[in-house]
């Protein structure tokens, strides 16, 4: 067993200028350069980020590698470096065997481009020969499940048609490494299943993987081992379960309070925005709520213009992506236009709903217009919640003291009749 | 815990991913360590990259003409529209001379490496940015976009020759000898001043997306002191040697001698058109190479 990769102090150094105009005009920069000449005394007003800083680790061959972290703590950068798409600042890696990168599925698809098309350049843009490619052609076309439109242009496609071909040439893709950053967020629960069951024999055929991911189902699920990556140190490595544990506990999850008005997920078209959003039980903002009481979603918005009947909405995902239920205010009081103004919307989920496991909440604000629903203002996977069973027996888990599967866990009336 | 939900679901069939065979396993080990201080080229990963370069060129000329009415028809009609503009403004109106060829061939055969040339530059210059999702997510070696950009046009470069073999037809106008062989050069000299070009403006685009406008401005200009409406050998020998600082000038003048059996490019001109291309190629790429470490960056 020998070292797959090898990466020994790797850092990357971002000028906070460098990512703020990430680019210019020419006239932008002379002027920055008249400028800084103008005023020598000031020259070293730009700050300096490290995305990574002396990053080091071993992966051994044939292990399934799980990193993890907050937005921004610098997964993307090392993900990045090691794909050789940026080079580090400082430090190196070794690395042995022939990579293959799921950066995002789709890579490189040309929308004029039939799929056949599609196919080959996509495929040898992962690094496949044409060869193996045409080789492989039918058995990609099949996983896809495409192959009455296998000669149409994919902008005729469906997003869910695009999104399986593009994945079906990257789960061909025979690499020895494979580098994965959250294709799971895309497609729906049963793409996802794919996706990951794809991983999972990769894994075990004795490929080396390493998996960047937000879902810590999935990274418990595949991952034997977990790094935990900090403001672009490693601040954990060790067993998934403890590393993910540990992560949950010290609140650098997403959390169970966000500030909405000025993070980048959040979206708006101008009728309502969201101002914030938290996770509430017996009237405080809490990380894990307890199973056998309610659990209250409270969502703080604007409403901006007048004239429009909106209404609040959630959509509660479970840890491994899958709607778990959408819930909007049928109240009467929404059907009439809503004034401009601040509100403050509890949706209450009751109590012996949910099953243990982490949730995710996306808020939005919403019309009802011929038949559908139209999104105003939304956000997706802001918050996240624990539900936990603190096992007195009084829950639908009884007296049994394992975990029941499913993604809800309702407390059912039972009735018996002797007959 | 008698019971866990961490258990995999329903995996697709469960058919095994063939484990490479050993021989296959490319014991290839890379390193990765900070941008080297001084540019070079690594041939031999270019050399393993090279069917990407076919598969970019494919692309490119597949997508051209897609969802046009008229198609691949553009090949021919953009060089004779543009060709019969000149013809009636500098032949008709200006009267301007035209040396051993009829006019409107002279022109024709000006205007297709120039036009050639046009197109290589444009594909070049924006070949990173516009494969921006490209660089941010795969590596490759990014030399391949402009080298790309320029290998694309050649179709469209051949398709209008067919145009210029009907008037050689109509005129008579014959390539007189051996010459005629070495038109490709010629051609290949047009290819080496776009990569030039499109090495140092690409990478520039990537930072300042100024680029493709100032391109039109300057291409507006660049056929009036390439000789496309005339010929350089009508114009005062001293002058002759300033414009033949621009490779474009000697591209023409070589294609006409080749093709059309006009003036030969007197040698010392090529010589100088030659060394500037050259030089505009390796501090193209060199410029490449030092500003590629950040093009994912800054894209």
């Amino acid at each position: 067993m020998s070292a797959a990769i090898a990466a020994a102090g790797l850092s990357k150094r971002y000028r906070i200028g460098q990512l703020q105009s990430s680019y210019g005009t020419l006239r932008e920069s002379l002027t920055r350069v008249a400028k800084s000449v103008a005023s020598r005394p000031h020259r070293h007003h730009h700050e300096d980020i490290w995305a990574l800083r002396d990053v080091s680790f071993e992966v051994p061959e044939g292990q399934v590698l799980g990193v993890i972290g907050r937005n921004g703590a610098g997964k993307s950068t090392l993900l990045k470096i090691l794909t050789r798409i940026t080079t580090p600042t400082s430090g190196r890696a070794e690395i042995r065997g022939r990579v293959g990168s799921l950066l995002e599925v789709g890579t490189g698809f040309h929308p004029e481009l039939t799929g056949r098309e599609n196919v080959f350049l996509n495929g040898s843009v992962l690094g496949m020969k044409r060869k193996e490619i045409g080789g492989r052609l039918d058995e990609i076309v099949e996983f896809a499940g495409i192959e009455r439109f296998i000669d149409t242009p994919v902008k005729r496609y469906s997003s869910g048609m695009y999104v399986r071909l593009a994945f079906a040439v990257a789960a061909h893709l025979e690499p020895e490494i494979l580098l994965v950053d959250e294709v799971l967020a895309v497609g729906d629960a049963e793409f996802q299943r794919r996706c990951l069951g794809r991983m999972q024999d990769f894994g075990e055929s004795g490929r080396t993987v390493l998996f960047v991911s937000h879902n810590m189902q999935a990274i418990a699920r595949l991952c034997e081992r977990t790094i935990l990556l900090a403001d672009g140190q490693i601040e954990r490595d060790g067993p998934s379960p403890d590393v993910v544990a540990y992560y949950l506990q010290s609140g650098q999850g997403s959390g169970s309070f966000r500030d909405l008005t000025d993070a980048d997920q959040v979206w708006s078209d101008g009728l309502a925005k969201l101002r914030w959003i938290r996770v509430v039980q017996d009237g405080r903002t809490v990380e894990s709520a307890d199973v056998r009481r309610p659990i209250g979603i409270e969502l703080a918005f604007t409403v901006l213009e007048p004239g429009q009947p909106l209404f609040p909405k959630i959509k509660v995902n479970s840890a491994e992506g899958e709607i778990v239920f959408n819930a909007f205010d049928t109240d009467s009081r929404w059907h009439d236009p809503v004034e401009p103004g601040d509100y403050v919307a509890t949706a209450w989920i009751p109590e012996n709903v949910l099953n243990e496991g982490l949730f995710t909440v996306d808020p939005a604000i919403a019309s009802l217009g011929s038949g559908k629903l139209l999104p105003h203002a939304g956000a997706r996977l802001v918050v996240s919640f624990h539900v936990h069973d603190p096992g007195e027996g009084d829950s639908a888990r009884g007296r049994f003291t394992g975990q029941l599967r499913g993604v809800v866990r309702p407390l059912l009336e039972w009735t018996l009749e002797e007959r | 815990m008698t019971e866990t939900n961490l258990q995999v679901r329903p995996a697709p069939p469960a058919e095994q991913p063939p484990v490479a065979d050993p021989q296959e396993r490319s014991e290839r080990t890379f390193v990765i360590r900070p941008a080297p201080r001084w540019p070079h080229l690594d041939l031999s990963e270019l050399w393993h990259y090279r069917e990407l370069l076919g598969t970019f060129v494919w692309r490119d000329i597949k997508v051209r003409y897609k969802q046009t009415f008229l198609g691949v028809a553009w090949a021919l009609l953009v060089p004779v529209f543009t060709a019969t503009v000149y013809i009636v403004v500098f032949g008709k109106f200006a009267k301007f001379p035209s040396g051993l060829t009829p006019y409107p061939i002279l022109v024709y055969a000006g205007l297709l490496p120039m036009q050639y040339f046009t197109s290589a530059l444009n594909g070049s210059s924006i070949s990173l940015v516009s494969n921006a999702n490209l660089v941010t997510k795969v590596y490759f070696p990014r030399v391949m976009l402009p080298l790309a950009g320029v290998l694309t046009p050649i179709v469209d470069f051949l398709i209008g020759s067919l145009v210029l073999i009907g008037l050689m037809a109509k005129y008579s106008t014959w390539p007189k000898g051996l010459e005629f062989f070495l038109a490709p050069a010629f051609i290949l000299l047009a290819l080496v001043t776009a990569l030039g070009a499109g090495f140092l403006l690409s990478a520039l685009n990537v930072r300042y997306r100024d680029v493709p406008y100032a391109i039109p401005v300057f291409m507006q200009v660049l056929p009036f002191v390439s000789g496309v409406p005339y010929e350089l050998s009508q114009i005062p020998t001293k002058w002759q040697w300033i414009f033949s600082i621009n490779p474009i000038t000697t591209v023409i003048a070589g294609w006409r001698w080749t093709v059309l059996g006009a003036h030969a490019p007197n040698p010392g001109q090529a010589a100088v058109s030659v060394a500037v291309a050259v030089l505009l190629l390796l501090g193209g790429l060199a410029f490449f190479r030092s500003s590629e470490p950040r093009f994912a960056d800054t894209i």
